[in-house]
């Protein structure tokens, strides 16, 4: 059917011209046309002009599989992965910046993240595997907006904003007021996330995971994230607590908060912490855990979560 | 749908070719540059034994199309024989320590490993741990691929030291 050629090298007048794939035996997804955008301007012309027929391709590693499935069946797939203004990392002296094609291998492993936001340093490990983690992306995670992924939950424990782009219009969301119910973000078919800014971590703040799934890299079966921010004294002046896989979206739990703030931690609010989170969590079971499971889980995990952050905190201010 | 040209390199050899964009890789290296060892499983992500070095990073090839493969070289495990045919150290490995029974998942494990120790010369046992969980094995178990990992590791370290 078609022979092989020895260079080794791009750019040869003599590789072998191969059709592959035109028979359809081999193909799983519905036909589509691919577009390799390499600026952001093309990206929101096609968006606009195709709307909820075009999908935006980043890491692939939600989307391939519904599209795999047949359970989504674009007309048009744009693939951002060579639009350079999404990529990028910079921290300035009170934010870090990400850019939405940060592959989460980057959140695992660079040191400039680790520094200003050790959470998702903390939390990059536990999404999927090695090999997903080299491919999927930031923007693509907050994007395809799973209840039970990492990367949303952390968004809203660090009080990030998240930076969407349309053809006309830039809007800053609150990560609390970006992610919607389940798979829907506050993001409009012409769309894009473009980036994320997140507080830099202070010398005088905590923070918390715990995540439970039925094996290590499986989607949590619930989560609990806590960041706290104490004062000299050790009173906690402002404290997020967020759980996750239980619920359309990450939850945050207001009346945790409410019990931590303005209090020196003891057992005695931490349990308070536990009974906050059950209360205010109304969880639906799913296939691996019933509801009284996640929400007895979910308190738990919250409360291991803020006590970790208080014990970060109490090593740092001193 | 308009085929797209694309350019790649596959295991050392260069390849030009019109491919139709929703031509999954996997599918693209076994029914069109015939790397029948790179293995299908379940086509979403989640067995793991589609995995190809791109640009020597680990990634699921039914998770990646073809199209998106254009200027970037692919590594399938039959990059791994040395030059003379016989098994590399990381294979002879497994081959010692019983590391593969039925064999479907061994080749995508195989190039996640390759990723991990071109990486990190001595990887430590969490690392191989880690490297191994994105694949389901449903035979073999892990514990003798583990082995076989830790037993090159140590004798990486040895010669390092």
């Amino acid at each position: 059917m078609f022979t092989e050629c020895s260079e080794q090298l791009f750019g040869s007048s003599e590789h072998s011209h191969i059709s592959c794939g035109v028979l359809g035996e081999s193909v799983k997804p519905a036909a589509f046309e691919y577009r390799n955008s390499r600026d952001e301007d093309e990206v929101f012309d096609l968006l606009t002009k195709y709307g909820s027929e075009a999908k935006v391709l980043a890491g692939g590693q939600s989307l391939i599989p519904l599209m795999n499935f047949r359970l989504v069946k674009p007309s048009l797939v744009v693939d951002i992965n060579g639009v350079s203004s999404l990529r990028g990392v910079k921290v300035s002296s009170s934010t870090l910046r990400l850019g939405a094609l940060t592959r989460h291998v980057e959140l695992e492993t660079r040191p400039d993240v680790a520094q200003a936001a050790p959470l998702l340093s903390a939390v990059a490990p536990y999404i999927g595997h090695p090999q997903i983690r080299t491919r999927g992306t930031l923007g693509g995670s907050l994007s395809h907006a799973d209840p039970s992924a990492e990367l949303p939950a952390a968004m809203v424990a660090l009080d990030a904003t998240i930076l969407v782009k349309g053809a006309s219009e830039e809007r800053r969301v609150q990560a609390e007021e970006f992610f919607k119910f389940h798979l829907t973000a506050d993001l409009a078919v012409d769309e894009l996330v473009v980036g994320v800014e997140i507080p830099v971590f202070g010398p005088n703040q905590g923070f918390g995971f715990r995540e439970v799934s039925a094996r290590f890299g499986d989607f949590a079966t619930v989560g609990a994230l806590a960041v706290l921010s104490v004062g000299p004294d050790g009173t906690v002046e402002r404290s997020r607590v967020v759980c996750m896989a239980v619920g359309p979206k990450p939850i945050r739990i207001g009346s945790a908060e409410s019990v931590l703030n303005g209090k020196q931690i003891s057992p005695a609010i931490l349990g308070e912490v536990a009974e906050a989170v059950a209360e205010a969590l109304d969880p639906i079971a799913d296939l691996k855990a019933s509801a009284s499971y996640k929400r007895r889980t979910a308190a738990t995990l919250a409360r291991r979560a803020v006590e970790e952050a208080w014990e970060m905190t109490a090593g740092r201010v001193s | 749908m308009e085929p797209v040209p694309v350019k790649i390199v596959c295991n050392g050899t260069a390849y030009q070719l019109q491919v139709e964009p929703r031509t999954l890789l996997a599918d693209l290296l076994r029914s069109d540059l015939g790397s029948k060892g790179t293995h299908i499983g379940c086509e979403h992500g989640v067995c793991g034994a589609c995995t190809v070095l791109v640009d020597g990073e680990p990634m699921r090839s039914c998770l990646m199309l073809a199209v998106q493969a254009d200027g970037r070289t692919i590594q399938t495990v039959e990059s791994l024989e040395l030059p003379d045919g016989s098994l590399n150290e990381l294979q002879e490995s497994f081959h010692e320590h019983h590391g593969l029974q039925c064999g479907y998942c061994t080749s995508g494990i195989l190039m996640s490993l390759t990723a991990l120790f071109n990486e990190d010369k001595a990887p430590s046992e969490s690392r191989i741990r880690d490297y191994i969980q994105g694949h389901i094995c449903r035979c073999t178990g892990y514990q003798q691929m583990i082995e076989a990992c830790v037993e090159l590791s140590g004798l990486r370290s040895k010669e390092l030291s």
